[in-house]
Formats: structure tokens, C-alpha cells, sequence
């Protein structure tokens, strides 16, 4: 008689986040809260009355200080985080934002399946982002690039600086200021909708999975099962990507 | 009169004095942002060139351009730039009418081909082969390309030559188009405005006619002298903008108290003119000055591209009273419903999952054990 085991799902400690990753993670949630609430204040005021002269107080110029000041860290970050998705682990990697073949589409759809209108079926495992999520944060890229371009364009005509004046051409491709503003004002609404489902997901893929996805990107350690992370070893090996496995 | 007459030459026949001329070119050199060195080359400008012929055409517009013009603080600019020297042709000032008038432009167009300045105040028609707007038999557009081939450059003046203004504003019957997206291969100047300032105008064509070329233009064509700030930067209540008091209404304590008008839908903040720093009819006052914000009458689509006396802007597809921020609220809670019966149903199933694996465990716990 054959001898039987009882089937145990060996998990694997894998460093998918680096230490830049999420460092640039948390930064830009840092400054695109501060963008956001400072955003809001400055597109319409709360009323604060006061009985103080105006020389005395600088709401509104703080509210501006601190937007411009958040937005060039988060332009910076931005400009980082692109290089390192040419330089970063492979879960970091440029590719795995944009399709670059058919599977990356079969993929996003096993997800929508799965995971979105939860039908039944096989989960795919994967181990950095699932295709789905890497093709939203393709978009978010874009929407960044949307608010530097016109964030810029709007403060180029204010600054002496050369790097805004580079944005200058914005206004004049958009026919003016007003224009801006509001492809400013749109697109912010798509972070916002953004970190609501982004925050739910992430705790939706830990309360499912118990793969360890919201202190991933704390202390950049998944935990993922043996088969999964050897097919994704076998599919695109990349020898930077740390584990515990001693070998 | 062989010798043809120069700028200060009108003058002194009209009147003026030497002390009026320096006066005018130090004014205008002040209107312009230029070094006090400056003067003595308007001056020396005016002086020894002859004036350079204009024909300044009227499409699709109110005059109000013309207005302002002739309403510019130093008379001499109605007096010698516009009324007696310059024009060669306009439709609004001009004596003659018909048949002369016509002869007077041909004649111009020929004498001076590639010299002539071409002022056009309005915009062209090109729906329905351009008979909205006629003239002497001719549609604007052939007027407007017959005139512009001998230009040496073009001015656009005011929002109708530069963006269409209101005739352009949706759904645009007529087709009301821009003098820049019609003309190509010239300099083009834009100086627009609802009307522009008559001092801005006039500063345009002193510059024209001291320095022989045309000014410095920002990215959307405009002259830098006049348009490179925004009315909101130059604003004189721009100290309660930063200061976070702000108009709420009309009629309340603070529209009294002068505070900022960026509640009432003051455009300043987006609108690039020379208002707070020229002003108007002669350094009088300007619309925020007189408790009403800006309209932006000097940008692209102002008419389409906000509300009058809202900061808040349409939503473009989902009607006039959508904002950005009610369509971003709508989605938001259609987001987090979705977010809420999405979580209902990972419960449900995370139940049966549970359940799979007690299963599994069990069925494989038997297996072992024989």
C-alpha cells in the first residue's frame, strides 16, 4: 500500500517590495493626501471668518505652499519610481504595468472572474502585483503624468524656475488656464476613487488569502505558496528576488 | 508733399506740441515695460519713419475693439494712430463708403504689398461657404485671405479674431473661426479681450512701428509685455486671497470690507491680461475695482468654459448643473456601495472556503489513517 501524506500548502517568505518601492509607496500616499486636502481648500475655501486684518493671516498661502511644495516631491517620486521600473526587482519592473503579451490579458480576465464578480473557479496566485492591478496602475501613471503636466502648466506662468517653464506649453495646447484647471480638478477624482477601492482591495486579498498584503508593503515580505512562486520563477526567473529558502 | 509724412509730422498738423509728442512716447513707453531709454527711440521712431499703412478689417464683432481703442487715456492715439494717419481702411471710421472705400483698400494693398499691417477685429464665418458675414459682395474669408497674402503681419484684435468670443461659444451656428486657424505663413499677433485694453492696443502698434518688428509673444501668440501675468497676480486684492477672506455674496459684510472675489467666480486666477496693472478708461478702475470679479474675457472659450459667478465649472456630457465635484461624489458613493456588497459577498464565499479546506483536511485525516 502506497504511502498517503496529508497535502500542506508550503508557504515561502519572498521579498517582493523593495526597501525604494515602498518608500515610494508611502510618500506619494503622503503627499497626494496633502495634494488632495490642499487641492480641495484652494478650488473652494472654507469660510473662516475672522476679525483679524488680512496682513496677519495666510490661509490660503499656506494651503498653496503646501500644495506646490507636496507637488514637487510627488513629481520627484514620480520621475524615481519610473526608473525604478527599469532598474527595481522584476515585481517593480515596467512590465509588469503594461501588457506585453496575450497572457497578460488572460490574466486580467481570471482576475475580474475571480477575484471581482467572484465567480467560482481556480484563484490565480500570483506573487508582485495580478495583471489586473498592474493595468490600473498603468492608468494612475498616466493620471500622473495628467497632474504634473497640467499642475505645472498652471504654475509655470508663477515660477522663475525653468524646470515648470518647461510646462508651459500645457495652457497653450489646452486653450488657456480655465481648461487646465479643470483637467487638474477631473483627475483628481480618480485618485480619490482610486485609494478607496485600492485600500479595499489590499485588505480584501489578506482577508482572503492570508498572504501577508498589507504588511508587504511595511516590511516588503509576501507570503506565497512553494507552486506559485516556482511557476513565477519559471516564467520569468529573476535572481535579485530575495526568499528565506536556503539553497 | 513728396516726402511721405511721418508720425510726428500728423501730429504737428493736427496741433499737437513737441512737449504733448514726448509725452505720448514716455507714456506709451511706460504702458509697454520699457527702460526709460526707450522714449527717445519711440520718439526717434515716430519722428523719422512714416507710418505704415493699415487696413483694419470688421467681421464677425461689436466695434468694441475699435471703442476702446479710440477711447485709449493719450488722445494722440485716436487722434494720429487711428483716426488720421493709420487707417487706410476700416469699415467703423473711414469717409468714404462703396465703391471708393473698396478702391481705397485695393489701392493700399497694392501700393504697400508685403508692407501694409493687417488689424482684424472679429471672427470669420465658414458654414455655408461663409455668407453669414458679407461684405461688398465678398465673403469674409476671401476678404480676410486677399488682405492677409500682402500682410507683412497680422493683428488680431480682441477675442473674436483670437478665439471666436461669444459667436464661437456652442453650438457655434455659424462656424465663427479664429483668425489664426485661417491665416498661416504670417506673424500673427494676438491681442485679445472683451475688448482689449486701448492702451494695450495702442502699445501693440507703437511697437510695431519703434522697434520694426513684431513683440515678444508668449505660447498662445500673445504679447508678453501685456500678457504674461495674470490679472489675479497683479490683483490689488490679492492680499485677502492669501489671507483666506474671501466675498461669499454680494451683499455681504465682506464684499464691503473688499475682500477677494474668488467665491463669486472671479476668473482672475486663470485669466492673463493687464487689467490690474493698466486699468481702464484711463487708469480709472477695472472690474474688480469696482466689486465685480473677473469674466475672463480675455481667454480661449470663456463663454463655454465656466460659469459667470461660480468657481465651479460644468461637467462637460452631464448637464449644467453637474460639477465636477457632484459627479465625483456620485461616483465615490457608487464606489463605496460597490466596495460594500463586494466585501458581503468575499464573506459568503470566504465561508465556503473554510468549509472546502475543513473538508479536504478531514477526507485526507481518513485517508491516513488507513
Amino acid at each position: 500500500m502506497a504511502k498517503k501524506y496529508v497535502h500542506i500548502h508550503r508557504l515561502r517568505r519572498v521579498y517582493t517590495w523593495e526597501l525604494p518601492v515602498r518608500l515610494y509607496h508611502w510618500l506619494n500616499a503622503l503627499v497626494m493626501v496633502a495634494l488632495i486636502v490642499t487641492g480641495f481648500y484652494i478650488s473652494n475655501p472654507l469660510v473662516i471668518s475672522s476679525h483679524q486684518e488680512a496682513s496677519n493671516r495666510f490661509v490660503m498661502g499656506w494651503m498653496r505652499a503646501i500644495h506646490f511644495i507636496a507637488a514637487y516631491i510627488f513629481f520627484f517620486n514620480f520621475i524615481f519610481r519610473l526608473y525604478w521600473g527599469f532598474v527595481g526587482n522584476k515585481y517593480a519592473n515596467w512590465k509588469q504595468f503594461i501588457p506585453t503579451g496575450k497572457f497578460f490579458f488572460k490574466e486580467i480576465w481570471q482576475v475580474l472572474k475571480i477575484d471581482i464578480l467572484q465567480l467560482k473557479g481556480k484563484e490565480h496566485l500570483s506573487v508582485g502585483h495580478n495583471a489586473l492591478a498592474g493595468f490600473i496602475y498603468f492608468f494612475t501613471f498616466i493620471a500622473f503624468g495628467i497632474q504634473s503636466l497640467t499642475g505645472f502648466g498652471l504654475y509655470a506662468s508663477m515660477s522663475n524656475w525653468w524646470l515648470p517653464k518647461l510646462f508651459s506649453w500645457v495652457p497653450a495646447i489646452l486653450g488657456g488656464d480655465i481648461m487646465v484647471r479643470q483637467v487638474h480638478h477631473w483627475t483628481m477624482w480618480f485618485f480619490i476613487l482610486f485609494v478607496v477601492i485600492h485600500v479595499y482591495l489590499v485588505f480584501y486579498h489578506d482577508y482572503v488569502e492570508g498572504r501577508g498584503e498589507t504588511s508587504s508593503m511595511v516590511g516588503g515580505w509576501k507570503f506565497i505558496e512553494e507552486e506559485a512562486f516556482q511557476k513565477d520563477q519559471q516564467t520569468a526567473p529573476d535572481r535579485r528576488v530575495l526568499t528565506d529558502e536556503k539553497k | 508733399m513728396s516726402q511721405p509724412l511721418t508720425y510726428y509730422d500728423e501730429m504737428k498738423n493736427k496741433g499737437y506740441s513737441r512737449r504733448d509728442f514726448v509725452k505720448f512716447a514716455t507714456m506709451m513707453a511706460a504702458f509697454m515695460g520699457l527702460e526709460r531709454s526707450a522714449v527717445g527711440q519711440i520718439a526717434k521712431s515716430m519722428a523719422s519713419k512714416p507710418r505704415i499703412p493699415v487696413i483694419w478689417l470688421h467681421f464677425q464683432e461689436c466695434t468694441c475693439c475699435s471703442e476702446s481703442f479710440i477711447r485709449s487715456s493719450h488722445p494722440i492715439v485716436a487722434d494720429i494712430l487711428l483716426d488720421q494717419i493709420s487707417l487706410d481702411y476700416t469699415e467703423t471710421l473711414m469717409a468714404a463708403s462703396g465703391f471708393q472705400a473698396e478702391e481705397a483698400m485695393q489701392h493700399t494693398m497694392n501700393k504697400y504689398k508685403g508692407e501694409y499691417i493687417l488689424c482684424v477685429e472679429g471672427s470669420v464665418p465658414v458654414e455655408a461657404d461663409g455668407v453669414y458675414c458679407m461684405i461688398g459682395g465678398k465673403t469674409s474669408m476671401q476678404i480676410l485671405e486677399e488682405a492677409a497674402a500682402g500682410a507683412k503681419a497680422v493683428i488680431a484684435w480682441g477675442s473674436c479674431a483670437c478665439n471666436g468670443c461669444v459667436q464661437a461659444a456652442k453650438p457655434n451656428p455659424t462656424a465663427a473661426t479664429p483668425i489664426h486657424k485661417l491665416v498661416k505663413g504670417k506673424p500673427i499677433i494676438k491681442v485679445p479681450g472683451c475688448p482689449p485694453i486701448g492702451e494695450v492696443m495702442a502699445g501693440v502698434i507703437v511697437h510695431l512701428v519703434t522697434f520694426d518688428r513684431i513683440p515678444q509673444l508668449d505660447a498662445l501668440g500673445r504679447p508678453k509685455a501685456f500678457y504674461s501675468k495674470r490679472v489675479h497676480d497683479t490683483c490689488y486684492r490679492r492680499p485677502f486671497f492669501d489671507a483666506g477672506l474671501y466675498v461669499e455674496s454680494f451683499d455681504d459684510e465682506n464684499a464691503k470690507k473688499g475682500y477677494c472675489l474668488y467665491k463669486v467666480g472671479c476668473k482672475g486666477p486663470v485669466t492673463y491680461n493687464a487689467c490690474g496693472v493698466t486699468k481702464w478708461n484711463g487708469g480709472t478702475s477695472f472690474p474688480i475695482q469696482s466689486g465685480h470679479g473677473c469674466i475672463g474675457c480675455s481667454e480661449e472659450n470663456y463663454w463655454d468654459n465656466g460659469r459667470l459667478y461660480e468657481r465651479a465649472s460644468a461637467f462637460a456630457g452631464f448637464g449644467i448643473e453637474a460639477t465636477a465635484d457632484v459627479v465625483g461624489g456620485i461616483a465615490l458613493a457608487a464606489t463605496g456601495a460597490g466596495v460594500l456588497g463586494h466585501a458581503v459577498m468575499t464573506n459568503i464565499r470566504k465561508k465556503d472556503n473554510i468549509h472546502m479546506l475543513e473538508d479536504e483536511g478531514k477526507k485526507e485525516e481518513k485517508e491516513l489513517d488507513h
